[in-house]
């Protein structure tokens, strides 16, 4: 695209965002441009209404719109990853940190059964009744809880998920 | 059936039973394998008779020398003691001959388990068949010339492909549709176009002596022989578990190329009696191809919503509901062959369509009914023309001509090779997870022929000079790709170490999980504008259930998967208590403590081994089956592979239910000891059957992936009984069950008065269990009085035999285990969070 370029310097500290993230230049301006179109009153930020999604913070900028976007670019395992560099944010173990923290709401580094309701009614909304939520809820916890304090640790987490292909199910090819 | 431990006869005595068993059943084998064979040529003499009438007094039975020795009769013709009447049943005869003599043959394989386990059945059956055509051809006989172009396309053609069509894994087909497609239409065309021209190009050679086969005679059999039929290579794959994508790639390559090919093979016979081919032609011919593939998808489509709709409707002819399905889909079939477009598009997605509404409306059985119908079927058509394949390549005449099967088999591979490496360059940007070398190696070796192509090429009219040669060139392609790929790629798959797949990940935390992030995809895709899987799926699911379902489905009570996930593991972590009470118990009385991690002051219980083994004997007779979702693969030689599941088989038998009245069956002290698990009201554990059962993602039920299992209510249960039903137990320790735990703290937690309905495994609430003296019983047959009025092939209703009502002063509500209730349809709406 000919305006690749003058879009990718209308974004400040885009070389510091493609390497934190992986993404290519091309898709940087793509997303770039959806988040304008998203963001439909200009002002640079992202705010819960603009798109009606559950959002952490309550405004997002164009540099963690893409930072979030970048957990879900599927990981390549091939190259040999130095372990000085931080870890890349599309990593096995990042994605699961990602996932964790769709549960976590109060960021206590746990999943308590609260929280673990809250996303099994938002996902299961019209079909069970609470009563079922909350077998479903105690017993999800009962499989992963290992140190029995009735929530489930990051380390729990993962573990219970360590069988299946993370990666498959939380990429995302993204179009250029 | 889990009867209890068969007695232990010693190792000795067991190894002499398992021998002399083999003996025996290799005895019986041969017997009538050699009987049956013995009758074949005797059959067909009898078109050398000398009788006008068609009585022929008794003859010796066998004669291979020579024909029959029909003696004349007297002229005075007395009224016939004893006479045979040949003619008037030798087709029906000949056919079942035939079949029985193939299913022997699988009977023989399977006699020692190591030979299918490295060599394919089609290798085995074709290997049975030269056998058989060897000894025919030693007495001079022909094979029965039954192969013809209609028997093949209208009878034998449509089991196999509503076989795959019905257990294909509707997700993983799905979710990678794309590149199934592109590879089967695109593949095939290749492999066709391909091969042709290299073979009309080596035909100019003058030292072959083929110059007489012009281009659309080439293009014509290269097309035959791109059929593939990786039957063997999936059956490998799924004992292996190789990774999914290349399994669904496989399987569906398989099944559209089977019908681009059956296209292409329609265009080119038309077009080889053509002298010219014009460009228009050309054009003719593509816009053809697209017609007759669309409208294959939209007839079935269209049959396969009638058929749902129907079933609708069948609750009161439960017997013949199997039946719409296969009148349906051959219908479907039938009606496709007479528009000339794609039978095999169409009875494929009539089946696909129709699978998942249709489980949903029909009973258990009738489920079962109609896959074990289905593979049988097809299982048969494919036995027979393997087997046909085998007698074939000794029988008829073949004409060898070296170069041409050389470079026909040169050309075969090399294509498909190029095929699929060109093929995945382009298609890999596509997707999500790129295929690496080592699936594009095992895609390319996956390309064995088969069936297909076999009968293709013999039923090819034969107005075709040169069919001999293209019979024997199909013939050495077939044989050689089936046995040496065949045989070889087990080992191959081991040695290259294909990436694999990991399944029955079957805890709710993955199901859970699982869910999650697909929402959280599919929002994301969203977010960025791009309309990738997810997106059209979650699309789907909501018209699904708002529209579908509600017309398609009779009593649509959607469940999601992971509340039906969470009944499945609860009843089965019952199963399996069973399971290890019953196998540790001995003829001493045991005394089991149950759940001694809990600490002290949990009163212990005390069961007496005996009657353990009666609850167990009762439940297993009486118990309804329980079905889990199928795993995703499934062979076209096997049924989908329900030994994992405990299963415990229901039987009808009104002695059982008397006799249960009579007995008396605890003493009062035991009857304190039984545990109880409640159940829904009236419900039977009527799970159905879900044949995709995925591994990672057990993703939401409204997909057309696999109905959900449940437990419905039989069907045709007009009177619901109000009060919940209790099943006897006898479940007592449990070293480590996750379901204890989790059932203790969750009536730990809740504290609720009416504790007893709703712990299952639960010992501590035992105290304000009610007993169940035999009173109960009686009950029972007060409330089996009230279903009397349904017909008595009502399975749901014996269990009711088992199952105690509990008393009468119980809270509805608070008994059920609310789980394991039907999620009533009109929930509370929750807050939003």
């Amino acid at each position: 695209m000919g305006s690749t370029n003058s879009t990718l310097s209308k974004i400040p500290n885009v070389e510091e965002l493609m390497r934190e993230t992986g993404f290519s230049p091309a898709h940087i301006v793509r997303l770039y441009d959806r988040f304008e179109s998203l963001d439909k009153e200009k002002t640079g930020h992202l705010r819960p209404e603009d798109f009606g999604a559950i959002n952490r913070q309550d405004t997002v900028d164009f540099h963690s719109f893409v930072r979030i976007l970048a957990h879900f670019r599927p990981a390549e395992n091939n190259r040999p990853r130095d372990p000085s560099l931080p870890e890349p944010v599309n990593s096995r173990i990042s994605k699961l940190k990602f996932a964790f923290q769709l549960y976590d709401l109060d960021k206590d580094g746990k999943i308590s059964r609260a929280e673990l309701l809250q996303v099994l009614r938002s996902m299961m909304e019209m079909q069970v009744t609470e009563e079922q939520l909350e077998s479903i809820a105690d017993r999800t916890i009962q499989e992963a809880d290992l140190d029995r304090d009735d929530a489930i640790s990051f380390e729990e987490f993962r573990k219970s998920l360590e069988k299946v292909n993370i990666d498959h199910k939380m990429s995302i090819r993204f179009l250029r | 059936m889990r009867g209890i431990s068969h007695p232990t006869s010693g190792a000795v005595g067991e190894f002499f039973s398992k021998r002399l068993s083999m003996t025996m059943k290799l005895a019986v084998y041969f017997l009538t394998t050699g009987l049956t064979l013995l009758t074949l040529p005797c059959g067909s003499f009898t078109e050398v008779p000398s009788k006008p009438s068609g009585t022929v007094t008794v003859l010796p039975p066998v004669h291979p020398a020579g024909g029959p020795q029909a003696f004349p009769n007297a002229e005075k013709s007395d009224l016939p003691v004893f006479a045979m009447n040949y003619s008037r049943i030798q087709v029906p005869f000949e056919i079942t001959l035939w079949v029985l003599l193939a299913s022997f043959a699988k009977i023989g394989f399977h006699i020692y388990h190591k030979v299918t386990f490295w060599v394919p059945e089609s290798c085995l059956l074709i290997s049975i068949g030269l056998m058989v055509g060897a000894i025919m051809h030693a007495v001079h006989e022909e094979p029965p010339s039954v192969l013809s172009y209609n028997i093949f396309f209208l009878y034998i053609l449509p089991p196999m492909v509503l076989d795959s069509g019905y257990f294909m894994p509707t997700r993983p087909f799905f979710e990678n549709i794309g590149t199934v497609l592109w590879f089967a239409v695109v593949g095939t065309l290749w492999n066709s176009i391909g091969v042709g021209m290299s073979l009309y190009g080596v035909c100019q050679i003058g030292a072959l002596e083929v110059q007489d086969i012009n281009l659309q005679e080439n293009l014509l059999f290269a097309s035959i022989i791109s059929a593939v039929d990786p039957v063997a290579v999936l059956n490998v794959f799924e004992d292996v578990s190789v990774n999914e994508q290349l399994y669904i790639v496989v399987f569906g390559e398989s099944l559209f190329s089977d019908a681009v090919t059956v296209v292409l093979y329609n265009m080119f016979t038309f077009v080889a009696e053509m002298p010219v081919v014009e460009t228009v032609d050309v054009f003719l011919g593509v816009a053809k191809f697209f017609v007759v593939g669309l409208g294959g998808l939209a007839f079935g489509l269209v049959f396969g919503f009638v058929a749902s709709f129907t079933t609708r409707f069948t609750s009161n002819v439960r017997e013949i509901e199997p039946l719409f399905i296969f009148m349906y889909s051959y219908l479907a079939y039938l009606v496709a062959e007479l528009f000339n477009i794609s039978s095999i598009m169409a009875i494929v997605t009539c089946a696909l369509t129709m699978k998942y509404y249709v489980e949903e409306n029909v009973t258990q059985r009738s489920c079962t009914t109609i896959r074990h119908v289905v593979k049988m079927l097809s299982s048969i058509s494919e036995t027979l023309i393997f087997f046909f394949l085998g007698v074939v390549t000794i029988t008829t005449e073949h004409e060898w001509n070296w170069g041409y099967i050389l470079f026909t088999l040169l050309f075969a591979f090399l294509w498909r090779g190029l095929g699929i490496l060109v093929l995945t360059q382009i298609i890999n940007p596509f997707r999500t997870i790129p295929f690496n070398f080592k699936d594009q190696f095992m895609l390319g070796y996956s390309g064995l022929r088969g069936a297909v192509t076999f009968a293709l090429v013999f039923t090819l009219p034969d107005h075709i000079v040169r069919k001999k040669l293209f019979v024997t060139a199909t013939i050495c392609i077939i044989l050689f790709t089936v046995f040496i790929q065949g045989i070889s790629i087990r080992p191959l798959v081991e040695f290259i170490n294909v990436r694999r797949t990991n399944r029955n990940l079957d805890t709710i935390n993955v199901e859970v999980h699982s869910r999650l992030m697909e929402h959280a995809i599919a929002g994301i895709e969203d977010i960025c504008g791009q309309w990738g899987h997810y997106y059209w799926k979650d699309k789907f699911m909501k018209f699904n259930n708002q529209i579908l379902r509600k017309i398609l489905i009779k009593d649509n009570q959607a469940e999601s998967s992971i509340v039906a996930l969470y009944k499945k593991l609860e009843l089965q972590n019952a199963m399996e208590i069973l399971d290890t009470v019953s196998e540790g118990t001995s003829t001493a009385p045991s005394v089991i403590s149950l759940r001694k991690e809990k600490g002290p002051g949990k009163p212990k219980r005390k069961f007496v081994a005996a009657d353990l083994r009666k609850m167990h004997d009762i439940l297993s007779k009486n118990m309804y089956k329980i079905r889990q979702q199928t795993t995703e693969y499934t062979t076209k030689h096997s049924l989908p592979n329900d030994s994992h599941t405990k299963e415990i088989l229901i039987r009808r038998h009104g002695t059982i239910r008397r006799s249960l009245r009579l007995r008396s069956f605890q003493s009062p002290d035991e009857a304190r000891n039984q545990k109880y698990f409640s159940l829904p009201a009236g419900k039977s554990l009527d799970w159905r059957q879900t044949d995709n059962g995925e591994d990672e993602t057990l993703s939401g039920g409204g997909y057309p992936s696999a109905p959900r299992s449940r437990i419905g209510q039989p069907s045709r249960s007009s009177s619901r009984v109000s009060l919940p039903l209790r099943r006897l137990d006898t479940l007592t320790e449990v070293s480590s069950s996750a379901g204890v735990d989790l059932v203790d703290e969750r009536s730990g937690g809740r504290g609720r008065a009416g504790g007893r309905g709703k712990s299952r495994l639960n010992s501590s609430s035992s105290d304000s269990r009610v007993p169940a003296p035999p009173c109960h019983f009686d009950s029972s047959e007060v409330f089996h009085g009230n279903r009397d009025s349904m017909p008595e092939q009502e399975e749901p209703l014996s269990l009711s035999v088992t199952w105690a009502e509990e008393p009468s002063d119980h809270d509805d509500s608070s008994t059920q285990n609310p789980l394991l209730r039907r999620p009533r349809w009109n929930p509370v709406k929750p807050k939003n969070p």
